[in-house]
């Protein structure tokens, strides 16, 4: 029972560092890094730790086996919890690219998606003329009344049919996207069946390359240019938003309109004139908010299930860890025994554990990340988005995600590792000596 | 009475990287039913190793050697194996045993590769532990006896599936005295009322009184082949 | 099944280390059993019993588009027909968007197309007969804790009343189950009266999201869709009709390769689990190789040994792989309960226990051959000698 209470205790001691060490920022982890090099290097326990840790490295080639159980454990949780949250950070990134803080886009009031709003051309008047819009070099509001349509396209390599959105955009739909650059062909040409096609549609879905006929609801369309905004626009397929709605019989009614403010502050007073207009029944969001909210649900969905999976993962590399540092340490007993009989404390004997631990440890979540980030960073994916219709992101392995890689890895490493060093320490000098 | 041990012409060799190594050169001994007999000589003499040809753990170079009746020289290695099941036990100077089974559970192992039921297998075990004096043990493990009982029950393994031959290498090497003495009186006793056949190396003179013959290794070759009881009148004359 | 107490023994011959090593086999196989509800959850989208006699008719450019109810009456006609119904989509928000379920609004023939719905008699009656009427699936009621005459109010995000309103008012009149639990996750949805839906919309009237057709005999199922398909060709309605389950299959993999996702998480477990108790096999049977000389010494023969130390092995993957699985059945029934549909997943139940099973064996034996070969192949003489 006594001995139960005292794992328990050092169980609960254990949990300390190991939250730190995944809530602290990569600095802090650097300057404890470098602390415990400092104390290794400069006091005479230090010193003994760092000589008894030498004495341990040098006997891993002859455990490789079970010390790879260590490195290749870590770098399989690392790896996958950093593949999954490359994920969610690629698809959250393109969608917070997409919006900004000085366009707004204004829908019909509970629609939520432009897909489900509906907003007539009186009222499209209305919102352009609000003194908030600005106005280009001519004079023009810089609105653009925009339809949201899907069609049916089937991936490239694929028969099955999925949802690619068609954007019918207005003629000033260019001063909204100063960033939007048509990198092959040229802009469709206002009033006729002329589309131009996003960079990663055109990669993803079949006939949509410069040139290709596409039929939209019965009529002949052309695919006459190539462009990159380098967002969520990038899926989509834009043309004039006239002819859409001609196409699609939508009269003069368009689905959503996107406004560019003369200042991001006045953002609010926008909102305001347009929501106490009793005659408008309108939701009014920054394309910021709007867009982010879009990508709230599916990154936190795969965050959460990218952190169970992880937690699961580690949970098995942590036992792991504790057979091949237990095993270690058995197979050093003599060692250590010899180490302790001509006067090695308990502490650094505790630290060397550790740090070889904490070493494989490092090694495991580096070669995770490594391997993750080869073969996912940029990896294209697709997934439905609000507007039914698909999405195409690709993954981000960011600095931060590969920082925090690496701070499981340790925190792994260190939960691994502690109770076999404590078991090293405590070993009795005589016992360890007869074994032979 | 035809011998029940037939060793003619028997060689060792072994192949240690290049060099070749003669254990034994051609040896050639009778051993009766019913012997007790002791192999005695200098470590690398190739005692054990004649001991470990005559129990089937190992097949010979050159020569002939029969067990009751049947040659297992030529044997392949499973048909050895089945032989030794049914014809010889084992007794070893560290006792051998499976530190996780129980004594009685130790006491079956040999019994497992017979077609007898559970039950049989269990009451079989028990007979051999009470015939070792150590029936009280039945439920301990290895860890908990001391090393004279540990050996008893060893000894009960290798009688458990009623082998004709028991082959003990240096069974009271790790022993003190006093279960050295037990250990010898146990061996005697199977050797005497029950007819085992026992062969037994040893490096101790006293644990070689025991026996009914003793013979000497040297070199490979054996040396002597002197009656103990013989040696003993000689000495008392 | 007489040599059990020897492998069992062998195996816990080192308490701790076989502890931990069970208990990494345990989490593989708990994720194992998660992800593979899920993934089946997705697959098994396109692969139900009833869902290959229906087929679903949408609007050839996309299923976003509204097709005319005229459409009704000559689907009915078309021979080789069972029984036809339709649906709207109405994306009608509870309370809060994180509240996700599926509404549609839905004539009271939809029953009988889809008769694995189990609605009582009197239920069925009060929904054909209430304006305002609506039925929900058993889980969705026991979610929201709603029982039959509650009021249930759905702010519209498509479809706004006549008077602008976005709020829409239900009357519950009857919760329907489903039987078999691979198809409960369409317990969680609510159906209304088309006709009031109808008539109360700002727009779109007259106008159904999709039709549902009951063919009489599954085997006309193709001829039945194309003669469907031929009523509207050249209209500005022109549709598709598909079957439900090539439907459901074509929009869950819309979202996303989850059997690309699920496979790649899994590679990775397996290949660490795998590492990890081939590791511990060779330590259990390098420490034992004086155990298994004596075995051979008594008479076991090499086959034996080798089998012993598979079995070992093997053992090893199936306690730590059933309890992980068992976890697993658990926690996937703990989350259904707990956070209905908003991920997707199926019970635990045969197929992934077989798979699992299958998996547990194979590794069993795959992380054992080394071990166990060495184990049959140590020389007697050598290993009692301590060499």
């Amino acid at each position: 029972m006594r001995k139960f209470g005292i794992v328990l205790a050092i169980v609960a001691a254990a949990i300390v560092p190991v939250i730190a060490l995944v809530t602290l920022p990569a600095w802090a982890i650097l300057v404890g890094i470098a602390l415990l090099g400092a104390w290794l290097a400069l006091t005479r326990t230090g010193r003994q730790a760092w000589s008894a840790t030498a004495v341990g490295i040098a006997t891993i080639p002859q455990r490789l086996g079970s010390s790879s159980v260590v490195v290749v454990g870590i770098a399989g949780v690392v790896g996958v919890l950093i593949a999954l949250l490359a994920m969610a950070e690629g698809f959250r990134s393109t969608l917070q690219q997409t919006g900004s803080d000085d366009t707004a886009i204004v829908l019909r009031a509970g629609s939520q998606t432009e897909i489900n709003s509906v907003v007539d051309s009186d009222t499209i008047h209305v919102v352009a003329e609000e003194p908030q819009v600005m106005r280009d070099a001519r004079g023009r509001q810089i609105a653009s009344p925009e339809i949201v349509v899907d069609a049916s396209i089937p991936k490239k390599g694929s028969t099955l049919d999925t949802n690619v959105e068609i954007r019918g955009v207005g003629e000033q739909v260019w001063e909204l996207h100063p960033r939007l650059r048509i990198i092959a062909g040229r802009r469709f040409t206002p009033g006729l069946r002329e589309l131009i096609v996003g960079k990663n549609a055109a990669r993803e879905f079949a006939n949509t390359s410069i040139g290709s006929k596409l039929e939209l609801n019965g009529e002949p369309w052309i695919v006459v240019g190539e462009f990159d905004s380098g967002d969520a626009h990038d899926s989509e397929l834009w043309a004039d938003t006239n002819v859409v709605a001609t196409t699609y019989h939508r009269g003069n009614s368009t689905s959503s309109v996107t406004v560019r403010l003369t200042s991001a502050r006045l953002f609010d007073a926008f909102k305001a004139a347009i929501t106490s207009n009793p005659q408008l029944k309108l939701q009014v969001q920054t394309t910021s908010t709007y867009y982010n909210a879009q990508s709230e649900g599916l990154t936190k969905i795969i965050r959460i299930l990218g952190t169970t999976v992880a937690v699961i993962m580690a949970i098995g590399a942590i036992f792991g860890a504790l057979n091949t540092m237990y095993a270690a340490i058995a197979t050093r007993t003599r060692e250590i025994a010899t180490l302790r009989a001509i006067g090695f404390r308990g502490v650094p004997v505790v630290v060397s554990v550790l740090i070889e631990t904490l070493l494989l440890a490092i090694l495991g979540g580096a070669v995770g990340a490594g391997i993750a980030w080869a073969l996912f960073d940029n990896y294209t994916a697709s997934t439905l988005g609000a507007n039914f219709s698909q999405v195409v992101f690709e993954f981000r392995v960011t600095p931060a995600l590969l920082a925090a890689g690496l701070k499981w890895a340790l925190a792994i490493g260190f939960l691994g590792g502690l109770f076999p060093a404590l078991r090293a320490a405590r070993m009795p000098v005589t016992d360890g000596l007869r074994e032979l | 009475m035809s011998p029940l041990v037939e060793i003619r012409n028997l060689s060792k060799v072994y192949t240690r990287g290049r060099q070749k190594i003669e254990v034994l050169h051609h040896v050639n001994l009778d051993i009766a039913p019913g012997d007790f007999l002791a192999l005695m000589g200098p470590s690398g003499s190739g005692k054990t190793t004649l001991l470990n040809l005559i129990g089937g753990l190992d097949s010979p170079t050159e020569g002939t050697l029969s067990v009751g009746g049947q040659r297992i020289d030529r044997l392949g290695q499973s048909a050895l194996a089945r032989w030794r099941a049914s014809n010889v036990g084992f007794v070893f100077q560290f006792y051998n045993l499976l530190p996780m089974l129980s004594a009685t559970k130790n006491v079956e192992l040999p019994l497992l590769l017979t077609k007898l039921p559970a039950a049989k297998r269990r009451s079989h075990a028990g007979v051999a532990l009470e015939l070792v004096g150590l029936a009280d043990r039945a439920a301990h493990k290895p860890g908990e006896l001391s090393g004279g009982q540990q050996q008893r029950v060893a000894i009960a393994r290798a009688i458990v599936s009623d082998p004709t031959l028991l082959v003990c290498d240096e069974p009271t090497g790790d022993l003190d005295r006093q279960s050295a003495v037990e250990v010898l009186t146990l061996l005697q006793r199977l050797n005497r009322d029950h007819g085992k056949t026992v062969v037994m190396v040893t490096h101790d003179p006293k644990a070689a009184e025991y026996a009914t013959h003793t013979l000497h290794l040297d070199k490979g070759t054996l040396v002597e082949g002197v009656v103990a009881a013989e040696k003993a009148a000689q000495a008392g004359s | 099944m007489k040599y059990f107490n020897l492998i069992w023994a062998a195996l816990f011959r080192r308490k701790t280390r076989t502890l931990f090593t069970l208990l990494s086999v345990m989490a593989a196989f708990l994720l194992f059993g998660l992800l593979n509800s899920v993934r089946e959850a997705f697959s098994s989208a396109g692969h139900s019993v009833a869902g290959a006699s229906r087929l679903i008719t949408i609007s050839k450019v996309s299923f976003t588009m509204e097709l005319p109810q005229s459409l009704y009456m000559r689907i009915q006609s078309v021979p080789g027909v069972g029984k036809a119904t339709y649906a709207n989509w109405f994306g009608g928000v509870y309370q809060d968007p994180k509240n996700f379920f599926a509404n549609e609004a839905v004539p009271p023939g939809f029953f009988d197309v889809y008769t694995d719905f189990e609605l009582p008699t009197a239920a069925r009656h009060a929904f054909a007969t209430t304006r305002t009427g609506a039925v929900v699936g058993a889980s969705l009621a026991k979610r929201f804790h709603w029982k039959i005459g509650d009021k249930i109010p759905l702010q519209a995000t498509i479809f706004p009343q006549k008077d602008g309103s976005n709020t829409w008012t239900f009357d519950l009149v009857g919760i329907y189950h489903i039987a078999n639990p691979r198809e409960r996750q369409q317990e969680d949805a609510l159906f209304f009266n088309w006709k009031y839906f109808d008539e109360a919309r700002q727009f779109g009237n007259g106008k159904v999201g999709w039709y549902i057709t009951k063919v009489a005999q599954p085997k006309d199922a193709d001829r039945v869709a194309q003669a469907i398909d031929a009523m509207s060709a050249n209209s500005d309605h022109e549709t598709k009709t598909q079957s439900e389950d090539a439907f459901q299959a074509a929009f869950v993999s819309q979202f996303a390769d989850i059997g690309l996702i699920v496979g790649s998480i899994m590679g990775a477990v397996f290949f660490t689990l795998v590492l990890l108790t081939g590791n511990t096999m060779a330590q259990a049977v390098r420490e034992r190789v004086p155990e298994l000389a004596i075995l051979k010494t008594i008479g076991f023969s090499n086959r034996s040994v080798l089998l012993l130390v598979l079995a070992e092995s093997v053992l090893l993957l199936a306690i730590g792989g059933a309890v992980g699985l068992a976890l697993a059945e658990l926690a996937v029934s703990v989350i259904r309960t707990q956070i209905g549909a908003q991920i997707p997943m199926v019970p635990v139940g045969l197929t992934i226990w077989l798979q699992g099973l299958a998996l547990m064996a194979f590794i069993g034996l795959l992380v054992g051959v080394l071990p166990a070969r060495r184990g049959m192949r140590l020389r007697i003489v050598d290993a009692l000698a301590g060499r």
